[in-house]
């Protein structure tokens, strides 16, 4: 079985600009979610302010040349390399998960130049201002990319052409993607309260991530890859299926090929977002794969939904709870609202864990399941 | 058939951009949804779009649709009932 | 030995012509986007309402798709792997005009570029694995190592891959049949020779 493994990260969010200061307010379940209007909506949204980003900005490189986003990955590509001034920069390759980019740039460019919309042109960005020599790679396929990119830089390590790579996820809180989620009528105008009964949709929210990843086994201990599946729904592509279909085969499909059964899978970071009919989705999709007594958590009622960021953030998470033993709560989970037995976590608990699945599901009808190890010395 | 109604039948298909179909081929008693017209969740959230830009209708929680969209008559009554333009 | 996957079919769709393997399909000299797509439609004797609604994207990358999977069988595992540069901007810009007055949720549910792998999975029952790369250009080198790593893993018994690009009603279609059996082999520059030269 070949393994992915992760090593150093870096989480930019609302919770604040180290992982370990995001740790800790997820240990306490500390919610980053806020109040938030735009265009006379109120909801609730994780945000933060431009002026902390500049802040921590202006250190590394002029705030002005670079856009919102740009920073906030380039905050957290920089830590990474810090810890690794080892690192060959010509030969690591660069993997960003985005859904939307530099969408804010779409109705004020300000004073960037057009190109700075392309996905593309965001990850040579990124890239240049490190001195990567390598094509950059984009994946951008829904709330599954910041996993799928994972997955993907997992199965390219076959080819052999590299054995460190940097993986990258980050999306912004725009005016863009909010009108839409309330077109959609999907965002709830309190904090999110995921899996729960009167749970009445999603909070939006912004971050960046970034992960040193490795084909070789690090001498310490570590948490890896091992499993790994997509699947789409073939069902509709914005309403979550009935049946969970592509999730349930996502999940059947990496505990096959692992060997890993459900009594061995100590916690499960859901997707989570809160709406009547995700949540309900996956709790048909997780009772199908009998995954009924697994704590399961979702950390959007933490986050909101970072969208391209999500899937990556709470992986990283994933392989702390594996490192230091622990499960998350579900802030804001109160009472149970979904159709079948589920064991949500409600509070921070201590627990030894051997192996984490990780699920994702988003618009195209895409879903992702992800299984992580604990490996010792 | 009333005005009201040959004019949603022609929003509606403008709008759900049902290609191929003319007013004479919705009636106005057939449910829209399932069965019917096939019509889906995006399309009844578009749907709803109608009812505000056309009818100054604005609808605060989205199940109530599910009760207005039953068909095209349902939805002609509705908007005489709340309309303010 | 190892296996070898190869080319089996492609197809293009560039200026107001499609191809199949390299041989013209259609043409026609319609200079609106959506008007031409519709022509494409009815040559293709396609009868699936829902393809009215969708945006440009998603309409080049079914008419693609329909050529591919009706010239060919394939199983329910085929996997998606598609790219492009502009990934669903033009969606992007439809969706924001709507905002001016009254955000249209049929078009948002477009603003995102793997929207095409879920209406092709849907048109065709697929139910394998997806993704969709977003590069400069067409990067022969990445959709060839992740296909080949799909197939060689069997994550997928075949796949479509290629590129898919939309942008101010100029578009770019170039979708390959990956499987074991086919007279082309699937190499990286196989797979630039059909793109640039065929």
């Amino acid at each position: 079985m070949r393994h992915l493994y992760l090593l150093d990260d870096a989480i930019i969010s609302p919770l604040g600009f180290t992982t370990s200061e995001n740790l800790k307010a997820v240990r306490q379940g500390i919610s980053g979610i806020q109040p938030y209007t735009f265009s006379g909506i109120k909801t609730y949204a994780g945000f933060i302010s431009n002026k902390k980003i500049d802040a921590g900005f202006y250190e590394i490189a002029a705030p002005e040349k670079y856009t919102k986003l740009e920073k906030m990955l380039i905050l957290a590509i920089q830590q990474v390399l810090d810890k690794n001034p080892g690192l060959d920069r010509a030969s690591i390759p660069l993997i960003l998960s985005t859904t939307k980019g530099n969408i804010d740039l779409l109705d004020n460019l300000g004073n960037f130049p057009k190109n700075r919309i392309y996905l593309g042109k965001l990850a040579q960005t990124l890239s240049d201002f490190f001195g990567f020599k390598q094509k950059p790679m984009v994946v951008s396929n829904a709330c599954i990319s910041g996993g799928l990119a994972l997955s993907i830089t997992k199965r390219l390590m076959i080819t052999g052409k590299f054995k460190n790579a940097i993986v990258c996820a980050g999306d912004l809180l725009s005016n863009f993607v909010l009108t839409g989620f309330n077109s959609f009528q999907a965002l709830s105008k309190n904090p999110c309260k995921p899996f729960s009964e009167n749970r009445d949709g999603i909070n939006l929210g912004e971050a960046a991530t970034a992960i040193l990843v490795s084909s070789e086994k690090p001498k310490t201990k570590s948490v890896s890859l091992i499993g790994e599946a997509s699947a789409n729904d073939a069902n509709h592509i914005s309403g979550p299926s009935k049946t969970g279909e592509g999730l349930f085969k996502s999940i059947t499909s990496i505990v096959q090929k692992t060997g890993i059964s459900p009594e061995n899978i100590g916690f499960l970071s859901a997707h989570g977002t809160a709406t009547l009919y995700n949540d309900e989705m996956e709790t048909v999709a997780f009772d199908r794969a009998k995954l009924n007594t697994v704590p399961i958590n979702s950390f959007k009622g933490i986050y909101g939904h970072t969208l391209g960021a999500s899937a990556l953030i709470e992986s990283i998470l994933s392989k702390y709870s594996l490192l230091n033993s622990e499960l998350y709560a579900t802030v804001n989970f109160d009472k149970t609202g979904v159709s079948k037995p589920l064991n949500i976590t409600s509070e921070y608990a201590k627990k030894e864990l051997s192996y984490v699945l990780k699920t994702a599901s988003g618009f195209g009808g895409c879903n992702l399941a992800l299984m992580f190890k604990k490996n010792l010395v | 058939m009333t005005n009201l109604h040959t004019e949603l039948k022609k929003s509606i298909i403008e709008q759900l951009n049902l290609e191929d179909m003319q007013v004479e081929d919705i009636a106005s008693d057939e449910p829209l949804f399932g069965d019917g017209l096939g019509l889906d969740s995006i399309d009844a959230l578009e749907l709803i779009v109608l009812l505000e830009k056309d009818y100054g209708i604005k609808l605060t929680d989205p199940t109530q649709g599910r009760e207005i969209f039953t068909s095209v008559n349902r939805m002609a009554e509705f908007i005489e009932e709340n309309r303010t333009k | 030995m190892q296996n070898q996957d190869y080319i089996k079919d492609w197809v293009k769709i560039r200026n107001n012509r499609v191809f199949h393997c390299g041989s013209l399909l259609f043409e026609n000299k319609e200079a609106d986007l959506n008007k031409f797509l519709k022509c494409v439609y009815s040559e293709l004797n396609l009868d699936y309402p829902k393809f009215h609604k969708m945006d440009g994207l998603s309409k080049l990358g079914i008419l693609a798709s329909e050529i591919l999977f009706t010239s060919n069988s394939f199983s329910e595992e085929t996997a998606l792997i598609f790219s492009n540069k502009s990934s669903s901007l033009e969606a992007d810009r439809q969706f924001q005009a709507s905002t001016e007055s009254f955000a249209s949720p049929a078009l948002f549910v477009y603003t995102l570029p793997n929207i095409v792998l879920g209406e092709i999975s849907i048109k065709f029952n697929l139910k394998g694995e997806n993704a969709f790369f977003v590069s400069e250009k067409f990067d022969t080198e990445l959709i060839t190592d992740y296909t080949s790593a799909l197939l060689k893993e069997e994550k997928a018994p075949q796949a479509v891959c290629g590129w898919l690009n939309l942008q101010n009603d100029e578009y770019d279609v170039f979708l390959c049949l990956i499987s074991s059996r086919g007279k082309t082999l699937f190499s990286e520059e196989n797979l630039e020779h059909l793109y640039y030269f065929e």
